[in-house]
């Protein structure tokens, strides 16, 4: 059941993306340049895809996952230096290529070369990620 | 080009429906450097299966989407290798450090009116519109 659930799940956020032009770069960082000839795009699919979910987070309250266990508890509102060094890191990659998680996976198929190598690179990023959140951690307790 | 937002709104309704099917279905937040993330450094080797399923579906509906358009649909990624792997790199540890992407931190974070969430997605658009600013307009890099 949670693998159907993650298909269908899965199914819906890649044609989400592929429909939204999400993983034309252009647009991506046409949104993002200021000073050029401005995308709006990427505002409407953040807009159209926050609306569900708030909808969807509502819809939590008082019942269960329909697999069972319980939903995510509200996240301690900690303003850390990883979120914030993190955030700066991956929003300085993803102004770069026009690339981010998502649609770096959604364009897998016909992203060419340029995309499996993005791929590669980022999953080399996430695997030195773990000693480097860890020193943050060690260096934030020090401090 | 005036109906790209129509299919931004559309897109964009399918992706929170998607985060809203794995919420409501799993219990789980639609977070795709998470879950790709979980998989790399073998954090989520529990649920790699529901990881890897969600993925196949990621890489799958574009696919069968596409014969349905008349042009071939680009990424328009940059040919420069170089600049491709940077960023690479720098998403990867940047979402891994900061816990989320666009999709957890954004998609996820914002609609539960999480701190977290808006912080992280300030801090990556400011970031990513000085780097596109910086990379394209001063040094024109990309």
């Amino acid at each position: 059941m949670r693998i159907v659930i993650a298909l269908l799940s899965g199914g819906l956020f890649g044609a989400g993306l592929f429909v939204s032009g999400m993983t034309d770069t252009r647009k991506v960082q046409g949104w993002l340049d200021v000073l050029g000839n401005w995308d709006p795009t990427l505002a409407f699919v953040m807009g159209g895809a926050i609306i569900p979910m708030v909808i969807a987070w509502q819809l939590t309250r008082g019942r269960r996952p329909l697999v069972g266990g319980s939903f995510p508890a509200p996240t301690d509102p900690l303003l850390d230096r990883k979120l914030i060094l993190g955030s700066t890191l991956f929003g300085a990659g993803w102004g770069l290529a026009g690339l981010c998680p998502g649609p770096s996976i959604a364009s897998l198929s016909y992203g060419g070369i340029g995309g499996v190598i993005f791929v590669l690179a980022m999953i080399a990023g996430m695997l030195v990620a773990p000693p480097l959140r860890a020193r943050l951690d060690s260096v934030g307790a020090a401090a | 080009m005036e109906q790209d937002w129509i299919w931004g709104l559309v897109g964009g309704g399918l992706i929170g429906l998607g985060g809203a099917v794995y919420l409501l279905g799993n219990g789980r937040i639609m977070g795709a450097s998470g879950i790709i993330g979980g998989l790399v450094d073998a954090s989520g080797k529990d649920t790699a299966k529901e990881r890897l399923a969600f993925l196949a579906g990621v890489i799958l509906l574009p696919v069968l989407l596409m014969p349905l358009y008349d042009t071939p649909i680009s990424t328009h990624v940059t040919d420069n290798w170089l600049v491709i792997i940077a960023a690479g790199l720098l998403v990867g540890v940047g979402t891994r450090i900061a816990n989320g992407c666009t999709s957890g931190h954004g998609v996820c974070g914002i609609s539960r009116f999480s701190l977290r969430g808006i912080v992280s997605t300030v801090f990556y658009i400011l970031a990513g519109g000085i780097a596109v600013v910086l990379f394209r307009h001063i040094l024109g890099v990309i």
